[in-house]
């Protein structure tokens, strides 16, 4: 590490919108030492994935470096024209993009696609590129590479395109890989295989890797080497051990403690200059239900098959008191979608039943069933907060619309006390109200979707990654949200998610679902400390834990 | 990929088979509608205005026209299935044999214009999308409001005025060919290419000259959908992920923009060139008109103007079965150009 391949000293980087120039990177200045694996952490809108961009030289039109040097082995990469960046870009660097399925040209095969990579920078026949091509499936680990080499995007799996992915940014070599949130997106076990993928060949081909990333825990697990950036600033750098100890900046202070760990509970999330706004609600014991009173909800042996095809989910059963959280985990295609929208009532289940509050709900067509009185007790709370609110309704809107429909209220000032109400519960100002869902921020629409799910006042609340959209920081403050709701009015939650570490928080049972099936349940505690079967235990390892990352660190 | 092309073909000989009972429609709903339309065609086609009471009704027992509708429609089927479009009252042929002699012409313009259009259409619309917001893009942007708002036949005669009239350059718009040109043997009914097949290169240049003003100013109101169209999926195109990826690589900008974006934006105009051209068919009536140009639609339109009902049922349904044809084609096209298009 004597000497630095890329230095960059007080990037400027600035977009002009309608509203006029935004700058979005502001005076960051790094360093990355060959071979080098720098981690680069923040949250939207920080200005990690510009820096990178502006380093590759592919920001949009609309961006601009407006100040300072990018130097690539003592060359400004900010001044570079046309071929000399050409053969800059890939050659020797080249990047890794987040969505791997979107990032690659859905209709030319992904061997002709590698095959383009290699051309562009190797003076060799196609059947030369081609043989490389097969080489690098064969590096990046992918199954009978052969018949791969003719297969296009859309038939592989999220991760299997990240590694076509790899092979297309490792395919020339590169002295420095810039690996735009890799990860995000796929799963748990996925991510992992992954990240020591790449990690394995970055360190073998001697390659500088920086990884832009929203989850420390990650950075931690595969840099020595952590910036964290802040509206476009870089407010601290240290190594993965002392950014966990003793991080110096505050913003640092409050985004290593919302990242869940292990051992993190919901009261843990925020810093402690913070929490004493949520303390004054005291966690109130649940009243003991006598004995023989039916639970809130039971599902027996539910199964659904679409098309006739294998079963999506299979023998699933369960019960939930009222007021208790159960946390629905597993990978995706493991049927925990599928399951949470029959409960839902939102799809029919082939077989099975589903009893609520001791009645049966599981033969009422899905279609009907907003007519059902139950429709108001079973509410859902959607993944993305941004596809999963009406663009042209306001907060407002979205929040009395359910209320008009469900609870027969009338516009008029008992409707707009109730929406206040609901505001009021999840935190959301109420001169947000009147806004549009693209005037709020994603933290915003998220209360949004809480408020307008709890607003009939249901029993259950189903969650369908109610926070996988979601920076940390604001994860942690819905997560707060959610368990303060639960124990204040006690609605049971359903919640469906592939973040272990937050279910470990937020339920007190857990169910492992896979294939469709279920492969462990149990006490949330207990099924993460000592699991019992191998696809858990899976699960859990492979969750990125920020104690180990100093720890690997060191033994490097 | 043989297995993409099977299921194609499988995809497309389903889309046919479900196709038939549209057809079926198209075909009771075009007779119904005939019959409903004022005019009498048994009057019309009366020796003349002072015809008698008995020839009148005497031509309607010849045409059938006595019976009920439910009579007629079933006769009508029943040599619809025989293969018999019924004679023309107008040309006094059977209308299968006017629609086969006049379909090669139609087709024939109908094609030129398309190509014509799709020529200028891509690219300007790969420029516009190129440099969004630029003069170019303005440009282009008034060129085709410029195609759509003038009238199909106020551009032929504006053609004929400046190329025919005022330079000389083209010759008279007066049908396919000229009077004097001997005809090749007809192989394809396309004088262009029979005239090729022929070795007659002379009589090709000829047949070229006549094709060119009509099928240019067909094109000219077609460039208009197919620019903005591939403009727009261009647009969508450039900005995504993986013209980024192939950035982010070097790709050359010929690489990046024609076999990245161009190949993935092409796909939704196919699917607009399929139904320009079906519109086209039937809708350069005026410019067969203008240009005297023999073709399906101006027959049509005279045989309605006529109350000539054999010849606008035969040319509904020959209209209705292309354009099963075409979307077939463009399925077929689509199919082979998208690998994720496979079975639904």
């Amino acid at each position: 590490m004597s000497e630095d391949l890329l230095s960059i000293e007080d990037l400027h980087v600035s977009f002009s919108t309608r509203r006029g120039m935004v700058e979005a990177v502001r005076g960051v200045s790094l360093t990355v030492g060959k071979g080098e694996m720098l981690g680069l952490v923040g949250e939207s809108g920080s200005g990690k994935s510009v820096t990178g961009f502006a380093t590759t030289r592919l920001l949009d039109a609309a961006g601009r470096v407006t100040g300072g040097r990018i130097l690539f082995r003592g060359q400004d990469v900010t001044k570079l024209r046309g071929d000399d960046l050409r053969h800059l870009q890939g050659a020797a660097m080249s990047m890794i993009f987040q969505n791997p399925r979107a990032a690659l040209n859905p209709i030319r095969a992904i061997g002709l696609q590698i095959a383009d990579a290699i051309l562009t920078h190797k003076k060799i026949s196609k059947d030369a590129a081609r043989t490389e091509a097969l080489e690098l499936l064969r590096a990046v680990q992918i199954r009978d590479p052969e018949a791969r080499m003719n297969a296009y995007p859309h038939e592989l799996s999220g991760g299997m395109c990240q590694r076509v992915m790899i092979a297309i940014a490792i395919s020339c070599n590169p002295a420095l890989l810039i690996a735009d949130e890799p990860t995000t997106g796929l799963d748990v076990t996925t991510q992992k295989v992954v990240m020591d993928l790449l990690a394995d060949i970055a360190a073998a081909r001697g390659m500088a890797t920086i990884l832009i990333t929203h989850d420390l825990g990650l950075a931690a697990r595969y840099c020595r080497r952590i910036a964290v950036m802040e509206r476009g600033r870089i407010v601290e750098e240290a190594s993965p051990k002392t950014l966990f100890s003793v991080p110096q900046h505050a913003y640092t202070r409050r985004l290593v403690a919302a990242s869940p760990t292990a051992t993190s509970r919901i009261e843990d999330l925020v810093t402690e200059e913070e929490r004493e706004r949520t303390a004054a609600i005291a966690s109130k014991p649940r009243p003991e239900l006598p004995h023989g009173t039916p639970p809130l909800l039971e599902v027996r042996k539910l199964a659904k098959r679409f098309n006739e095809g294998s079963a999506a989910v299979a023998d699933f059963s369960m019960t939930m008191a009222g007021g208790e959280s159960v946390g629905l985990v597993g990978e995706s295609g493991s049927g925990k979608s599928t399951t949470s929208r029959m409960i839902c009532r939102l799809i029919d289940p082939s077989e099975g039943d589903i009893v609520f509050d001791g009645q049966s709900i599981g033969h009422i067509a899905s279609r009907d069933f907003h007519r059902s009185r139950h429709r108001k007790d079973i509410q859902m709370v959607f993944q993305d907060p941004n596809e999963s609110l009406n663009p042209r309704y306001t907060a407002f809107d979205c929040i009395a619309h359910p209320l008009m429909r469900l609870d027969g209220m009338r516009a008029g000032d008992g409707l707009r006390k109730r929406v206040e109400e609901c505001a009021e519960r999840v935190g959301l100002p109420l001169d947000l109200l009147p806004r549009f869902p693209h005037q709020l921020s994603g933290g915003q629409k998220a209360r949004v979707g809480i408020a307008r799910a709890i607003a009939c006042r249901p029993r259950l609340l189903v969650l369908d990654e109610p926070t996988a959209a979601l920076d940390v920081s604001v994860q942690a403050v819905v997560l707060q949200l959610l368990d303060r709701l639960r124990r204040e009015n006690d609605i049971a939650l359903l919640f469906v998610s592939h973040d272990l570490n937050v279910v470990r928080m937020l339920c007190d049972r857990t169910i492992v679902l896979r294939n469709g099936n279920i492969v462990e349940q149990g006490e949330s505690r207990a099924l993460f400390d000592d699991p019992k079967t191998d696809y858990t235990r899976k699960l859990v390892e492979a969750i990125p834990h920020i104690e180990t990352g100093p720890a690997l660190a060191a033994a490097l | 990929m043989m297995t993409g092309l099977g299921a194609t073909m499988v995809r497309a000989g389903r889309r046919l088979l479900s196709s038939l009972p549209a057809l079926f429609g198209v075909l009771v709903f075009t007779f119904l509608l005939m019959r409903v339309l004022p005019g009498d065609p048994a009057v019309f086609f009366a020796s003349g205005p002072n015809a008698g009471k008995e020839e009148i009704e005497q031509i309607r027992k010849q045409m059938g026209l006595d019976k009920s509708v439910p009579e007629q429609l079933v006769f009508y089927l029943s040599d619809i299935g025989h293969g018999n479009l019924g004679r023309s009252m107008m040309t006094g042929q059977p209308v299968l044999k006017d629609l086969r002699e006049r379909l090669p012409a139609s087709l024939e313009l109908t094609f030129t214009a398309l190509l014509i259009a799709l020529i200028a259409a891509v690219p300007l619309g790969v420029i516009a999308a190129l440099r969004p917001g630029s003069v170019v893009d303005h440009g282009v942007r008034l060129f085709c409001a410029l195609g759509v708002c003038v009238p199909t036949f106020v551009s032929g005669l504006l053609l004929i005025y400046v190329f025919y009239y005022l330079l000389g350059l083209a010759p008279d718009p007066t049908g396919r060919i000229d009077v004097f040109t001997s005809l090749p043997p007809q192989r394809t009914g396309f004088l262009s290419i029979d005239f090729l097949l022929a070795g007659d290169f002379e009589g090709w240049w000829a047949a070229c000259r006549q094709l060119i003003l009509p099928a240019v100013s067909m094109a000219l109101f077609v460039i208009a959908p197919l620019a903005r169209i591939t403009r727009a999926s261009m647009l969508v195109s450039l900005g995504s992920d993986f013209v980024r990826t192939a950035r982010s690589v070097g790709l050359s900008w010929h690489k990046v923009v024609v076999t990245y974006a161009l190949r993935n934006a092409i796909l939704p105009v196919i699917t607009i060139a399929g139904i320009v051209f079906s519109t086209m068919l039937g809708a350069n009536v005026l410019v067969e008109k203008v240009f005297s140009w023999p073709g399906v639609a101006s027959y049509a339109l005279d045989a309605l103007l006529s109350s000539d009902y054999a010849p606008v049922q035969g040319f509904v349904l020959l209209m209705a079965s292309l354009f099963v044809l075409v979307n077939l084609v463009v399925d077929i096209c689509y199919g082979i150009a998208d690998p994720r298009v496979s079975i639904e």
